[in-house]
Formats: C-alpha cells, structure tokens, sequence
C-alpha cells in the first residue's frame, strides 16, 4: 500500500512537473487560462510607460476613465455626466452649468460609448466624445487636459444610446435615440398608441474642424422603432452611416418577448451627405424643442450653459435616396463596419449567425431598386441582395465585432462568453477564447479606424463571479486583454474597472502624451474673480454675498485669517492657485459646507459656496498634500450674528489687533432675527 | 481510497496536459517585452543660464524693473518678501548682493538642477523645506526680475 502510494505520488509529481515546464499549453478552465509568459507581455517597468491609452466608458459611473496598455493600471477618472466631489465637479460655481440640462441640473448619467477623433478614418489624439445614455446628451472631452469641454442635450430623444459614432473626418458625431417616444405639440398620450404617436430620430452633431465645438446640425425622422448602435462607412462608403435597429414589431411593453417576434429587424443605412444637402437646400422643417448646451472655457476657467429652442428635421419623405433599411437578422445590436469600409457587420442578439452586408451590393441594390416592399414608406432593401454573407454558428449572443487590419474581425458572444475570430472575406472561423465572464463590448487599439494598430483584444465584461477576492453582493466588473499578434488569442491580463464598462477605445500613446497640458498660465487666467498675486487677494461684500479673492502657493492661502461675514450671507470663496508646476494642485475645504472640496490646478481659479448656518470661527484648509508644510496650509473665517458689526477683516501673516470688543459683543443676536 | 483519488488526479492532470496541448508545444521562451516608449523621461525645466549671459548695466532699464515688479507681484509675492524677512522663501533684501545674477537666474529657471548640484541651493531647501518652484518664467522674464531686485536693494 505504503509503495504505491509512493509510486502515485513520484507519477504526479513528474506529470505535474512536465506539465508546468511547457509554456504554451494552455489548460481550460477559469483560473488558469494563461499562458506562461502572459505576465512579462503586461509588465511595464517602475518608471516606464504604457504603450496605449485605454479610454474606457465608465457605465453608469457617468464617467470615462483612462488606463494604460498592456499594464491595466488606473491612470485618472474624468468626470463627465456625474458629480464628483474628489475634483469639485458639479460643485464648484464654475462647473455646475456643465451638467444643465432642458431639466435642470442633473447630476447623474449612464455613459456607455466613447468615438475618438478621426482625419481619414485615422485616430487624430484630439478629442473624446461620449454619450449619455438617460437624459440625452453628448460629451466632448478634449485630450490635451483629460477634461470635459462641452457637453450638448439631444432633443426629440430617450435613452441616447445609438452614439457617440463619429463620421470619417469628425464632421458629425450621431446620436440615435434607444425609446421612441411621443414628439411635437401633444406629448401627452396614452402610452398603448404607440403605433400611432411615438417617433424615434438620429440626430447628427456638427464638430467645428479647429475647436471641436458641438452644434446639432439636423434630425432625421424615422418611424417608432428602437436604435441601438451604429458605425459610419469608411473609404468608398464614408458619405454612410449605417444604425442597427430592434422592435421593429413596435412594441411597447415586454419588449424581451414582444420585440422579438419578427425575423429581422433592419440595420438603417443613411447618405448623411445627401442628408447634409437636403438640410442645406432647406428641406426640413424648423421645430420648436429645448435642449443645453454647455462649453467649459479654459482661460475664465469657468463653464456657461445656453438653453436653445430650435432643432431642423429632416423627413425622409421629403428626402428622397437618404434612408434606406436592410433587413437583419433578430434584434441586432453591433453594427460594425470594416477598415476598409466595404463590410458591416450586423451583429443579431439572437441570431445563429452573423450577416456580413457588402457597400458595392447596397450600392447595386438601391440603383437597381431592388426592394423588399417599404418599411413607413422608407425601401428596405432585399436582404440576399446586399448580404455578403453569414458566419455561420460563430457563437451564442454575437454583440460587438472590431478589427485588427488584417482581414480578420473579433466579435464577442456575451451568450456563450468568447471572443471569436473569423475571417472577413470567407466568414471563416479562425480561433476562438474564453472571456471570464459575459463578455459585452470589446476593443482592439484603432479597431473601428481604417488603420487598426493591432496587439491587443480586450474585453469588457459584465460578471466576476469567483475571479477576485469576494467584496459582499456588489462584484466589480472587468477588462480582460488578450494578444493577438499571433495567430491564436492569448489571455494575458485581466483588471478591474470602475463603473460598468460599454465600449473603448485605445489610441498610441505617442499621438496624445506630447500634447498633454501641464499647468494654466496666470498670464492668461481670464476667470472675473482671479486673484493674480496676492497683492489682488481682497474680501469684498456685494449684498448678502462674501467674495474671497484667495491665493494659494506651498503652502498658505492668501487671506487666512477672515472676520466680518454675517449670518445669512453666502461666501464666495475664489480660489486661485499661483503654482506654475506641473502637479501641484491646491485643494480647499471649509468645515462644515454642504459641498464637495475645490481641486485647483496651477494657474487655475475656482469657487466655492458656503452658506454657513451657525455663529462661530470656521477652519479651511488645503486637501491635496502640496509640500512639506502642506499641514500647515489652513486659516480661520469667523462668521458672526445677523446684526453683528465686527467690520470685515481679511490678513494672513499679520495677527490683526483683536476686533474692539465693543464691537463684538454690542452685536446683540436677537436683531439677527430682523434680516 | 487514499491510492484511488491520487491516480484520478494523475490521470486527470495527464489528459489535461494532452488534450490541451493539441496546438503544439513551444520550448523557447520568448524574449521578455517590456513596453517604453522612451528610454529615460526627464523632465526638463527651463536650461541653464551661463556666467557671461548675462550682462548687467547702469544705470538701471526702467521698464525692466517694471516688468521685473508685475512678475513679482504675480508669481514670487506670496513667497518673498521685500525686506529680510523670510515668508515661505528668503526675502529679497540685498539678495543681489549676496548671490550672482547667474545663481539667481538659475533658482528662478532653472530650479531642478540648482537643488541638485548647488551646494547654497540645497542649504536653502533644508532651512525653508519647501521647493523652490517651477513658475514658468522665461529666461527673459527671470532677467527682468534680476532688474527688479536691483532696483529694491537700491540700485539706481
């Protein structure tokens, strides 16, 4: 017994050790599907940097964050659709008109996409946009200050989850709107007169070539049927845009079973240049709406939001040749298009296969008029006309598909949880991988360009279950990258992310890093309340509001000692950072404000409002740790009774002579009771 | 039993180690990649300002001197004062008798390599504990301070 225990033993011990002396098996299973040099491809050195960024949509964080490639490691979170108090979004004065909205201030959104700016179909470094998916919105981040520059309502739309796709030259991005919903004078109808009262419409956002400024150019009408994701063409097919599109059953309850009853549902083909000529020569209508649009301004370090009225709409009935449909299979959600514009994917949710549309066949088709019937009087084109061809048994669930640029496309089964790789022009299956779990979206670097730089697959999953250490019911979910320069996919690195990530995009790192600001000038700080040195640092009373002009450098603020603020009056507190280094923020905090902290870069000004509710001397102080002396960084705001006459002081480095007592104490507080 | 489970396991780690390695086995490790963009990453800050590029003359260039102020005022106030007394940093009294024009310019552009190699630099940096910073000013701008102090230390 004892001996062939031994002898067992001596087996598993060789079998085990042969095993783990070859590197490129790769067992199956959850734990260890990795190969032996995964982890020196994901290492980047102390001190070394990531080869990409990773713009990743943060779900319903609201926000976009940026990691590095290959490493995974969290560079920064960018505030975008959602509050955040670590860096005064939404709660500095001078932020708070970015999140206005037709409904007010909003302080929440769901973001799912990001499109990165293009010339040629080709990344530019320039800009990030990204949607907001609850209250209709676009965003649009500008890479040299990793911050959101202008934010923009989409009227005429519910749930904006059909965007941020972006045309060849950033002329456009899109924004196709998820609910159809009631439109026009009469908004209040009962709801089961769906057929006859909603409407859905994608709308096109015009992008200035040198300021990127947004500005919604048209909408176009479209019947009441649901939009989910869309690409433009490429190349050849660049004048197109092409929208996947569900419920074409026009459902408007249980929609998981009701609109899932046709066949196909349609991906929308539209010529937004034709689109472009008819909103030039007038053809469509003006309509009243109300939507936000809000720009931050970089040199009064301040955002303003401008509510407008007027939206052009664009029907195709009016418009001849700019709408078309083309039937897909089940309720398709991935609608991509290839590098070289001449293949889109259509990607059914509940679909065996994956259709494989040709722009020279839909070209074909549309001048030969051949037509399936009409869909509410817009051709849909015969799907044997304009198909391809379908991959088939490809997986269960086909979501998204990208591209390497190498004839080859990765599509990702959140059903059956792989990425698959297949062959664009024979539709043949090349490999395929296990993600860990429920793969959603997925991103190859430049994978939606013409000019795809390749390396990496990674995808962005919905469920952890047992691939981290368990924190209680909430797991977070997680960016798995795979190497794709070989032939097979090897899983390398997986790395949580915040929020719930949709899609993202990677971009070299080369073409962002140089241009990445470091500091504001003060030269050219514009902001109304700067305190350029502290010879401008002031307290003033306008009314009932307390305005500190207050300098920050390592490490004291200008004044630090404030007395004279009376109940009932709002503190201003204009902070201005004189620092010109790079990474030096000043933060600041009053005790007790129902707020957030100010983070204030070099050369920037920033405000914060304080109402205090009770007599008493407050402390303030710097949040961000600035020098050796950070600690030190503090000062004291007296705030006295309604009726008080302690005049209004301000001083650092001088210890006042105390206010005349008289003055303090013949301020009775009962009169506070007169304001 | 004991006997039993370990020859499933053998057996089992066995037909994994096979079955999985159907696409062939590779003995080479590959040749660590480690991912840089740039073999050092300096930060540079401003260049170093040489003994003979600087000239200085009387009587002192007025606008200079004014220039010099609105740098001041903006970028070196909150630190320095115009008497002796030392704030964050020295004050600025008679600091162009007891330093040269050249280690001025330097502490002011160049503030990186000073605190690195300049042995009356580093005493500074151990007496006040907080860097001397980076404000961004030009070489240019940084002479027209010089000008400034000059003018406070009572140079007509």
């Amino acid at each position: 017994m004892k001996h062939t225990f031994f002898k067992t033993m001596l087996a598993l011990v060789v079998l085990t050790a042969s095993f783990l002396s070859f590197q490129g098996c790769k067992p199956k299973g959850a734990q260890s599907a990795v190969s032996g040099d995964a982890a020196a491809k994901a290492y980047v050195a102390p001190g070394k940097y990531d080869e990409f960024y990773n713009f990743v949509s943060g779900g319903f964080s609201g926000q976009m964050s940026v990691y590095g490639l290959p490493s995974g490691r969290l560079f920064r979170v960018i505030p975008v659709f959602s509050v955040d108090p670590e860096k005064g979004w939404g709660y500095s004065e001078e932020t708070k008109p970015m999140l206005n909205t037709s409904h007010g201030f909003v302080p929440w959104d769901d973001l799912h996409h990001i499109a990165l700016s293009v010339t040629k179909s080709e990344h530019d470094g320039r800009w990030a946009f990204g949607n907001a998916n609850n209250t209709p919105r676009i965003a649009r981040i500008d890479m040299k200050t990793f911050r959101t520059a202008e934010i923009i309502e989409i009227p005429n739309s519910a749930g904006n989850h059909s965007s941020p796709f972006i045309t060849e030259n950033s002329e456009y991005v899109v924004a196709g709107t998820r609910f159809s919903v009631p439109m026009g004078d009469n908004l209040d109808v009962p709801i089961n007169t769906y057929k006859d009262n909603f409407k859905g419409t994608v709308s096109f956002i015009g992008i200035d070539k040198t300021s990127g400024e947004m500005n919604l150019s048209f909408q176009i009408a479209t019947p009441g049927i649901n939009f989910d994701l869309a690409r433009a063409g490429k190349g050849k097919s660049a004048g197109w845009f092409f929208f996947s599109c569900y419920n074409s059953e026009k459902a408007n309850t249980l929609l998981e079973v009701n609109a899932s009853q046709k066949d196909k549902d349609f991906i929308m083909a539209v010529n937004w240049k034709k689109a472009e000529e008819y909103a030039k020569a007038g053809k469509g209508v003006k309509k009243q709406v109300k939507y936000a649009h809000n720009k931050y301004n970089e040199s009064t370090h301040s955002a303003t939001s401008e509510i407008k009225n007027e939206v052009l709409v664009l029907d195709p009935k009016d418009c001849p040749d700019m709408v078309y449909f083309m039937p897909c299979p089940k309720s398709p959600h991935g609608c991509d298009t290839d590098p070289t514009g001449e293949y889109i994917v259509g990607s059914g949710k509940l679909a065996a296969v994956i259709p494989v549309f040709s722009f020279a066949k839909i070209e074909a088709a549309i001048a030969a008029k051949n037509y399936d019937g009409e869909y509410d009087g817009i051709p849909v084109l015969k799907y044997e006309a304009v198909l391809h061809g379908e991959v088939q048994k490809p997986g269960l669930g086909p979501l998204h598909t990208e591209f390497d640029g190498n004839g080859n496309a990765y599509t990702s089964f959140f059903v059956s949880s792989e990425i698959v790789k297949w062959n664009i022009k024979d539709l043949k299956v090349l490999d395929r991988v296990n993600t860990y779990y429920s793969i959603g979206h997925l991103c190859v670097p430049g994978g939606p360009t013409s000019k795809p730089h390749g390396k990496y697959v990674i995808a962005y999953n919905k469920i952890t279950k047992d691939r981290y250490l368990p924190t209680g019911p909430e797991l977070t979910q997680s960016a798995q990258l795979f190497d794709i320069s070989g032939d097979k996919m090897k899983l390398v690195l997986d790395f949580p992310t915040i929020g719930e990530p949709h899609y993202a995009e990677a971009i070299p790192a080369s073409m962002i890093m140089k241009n990445s600001q470091k500091i504001f000038k003060l030269e050219e700080n514009k902001h109304p309340y700067a305190a350029l040195g502290d010879n401008n640092a002031k307290v003033e009373r306008k009314g009932n509001e307390i305005h500190v002009y207050m300098t920050s450098i390592r490490s004291h603020f200008t004044p630090d000692n404030i007395e004279g603020v009376k109940l009932g009056e709002t503190v201003y507190f204009h902070v201005t950072n004189l620092e010109q280094d790079w990474d030096v923020p000043h933060g600041f905090a009053v005790k007790g404000a129902a707020n957030a902290e100010l983070l204030i870069m070099p050369g920037e000004t920033q405000t914060l409002a304080w109402k205090p509710e009770k007599a008493g001397v407050y402390p303030m102080y710097c949040t961000d740790f600035c020098s050796a002396l950070h600690q030190e960084m503090q000062g004291y705001i007296r705030v006295s009774p309604a009726g008080s006459n302690v005049p209004l002081t301000f001083s650092t480095g001088t210890n006042l002579p105390a206010a005349k007592p008289a003055a303090a104490t013949t301020a009775p507080a009962e009169k506070s009771t007169t304001k | 039993m004991k006997r039993n489970l370990m020859l499933t396991t053998a057996a089992l780690t066995a037909a994994l180690f096979f079955s999985s390695c159907s696409e062939g086995v590779k003995k080479e490790p590959k040749p660590i990649e480690i991912q840089e963009l740039t073999k050092d990453q300096p930060e540079t800050h401003g260049s170093e300002v040489k003994e003979g590029d600087i000239t200085l003359s009387t009587p002192l260039d007025q606008a200079m001197v004014t220039a010099g102020k609105a740098t001041y005022e903006l970028k070196c106030q909150s630190c320095h004062r115009l008497n002796e007394e030392k704030l964050v940093g020295p004050g600025w009294k008679d600091v162009t008798k007891r330093r040269q024009p050249v280690w001025i310019m330097n502490m002011i552009t160049n503030v990186d390599m000073m605190l690195e190699k300049d042995a009356e630099a580093q005493k500074l940096l151990e007496l006040c504990l907080v860097r001397m910073p980076n404000q961004n000013i030009s070489t240019d701008e940084a002479r027209k301070v010089i000008e400034f102090m000059r003018s406070n230390d009572g140079e007509k």
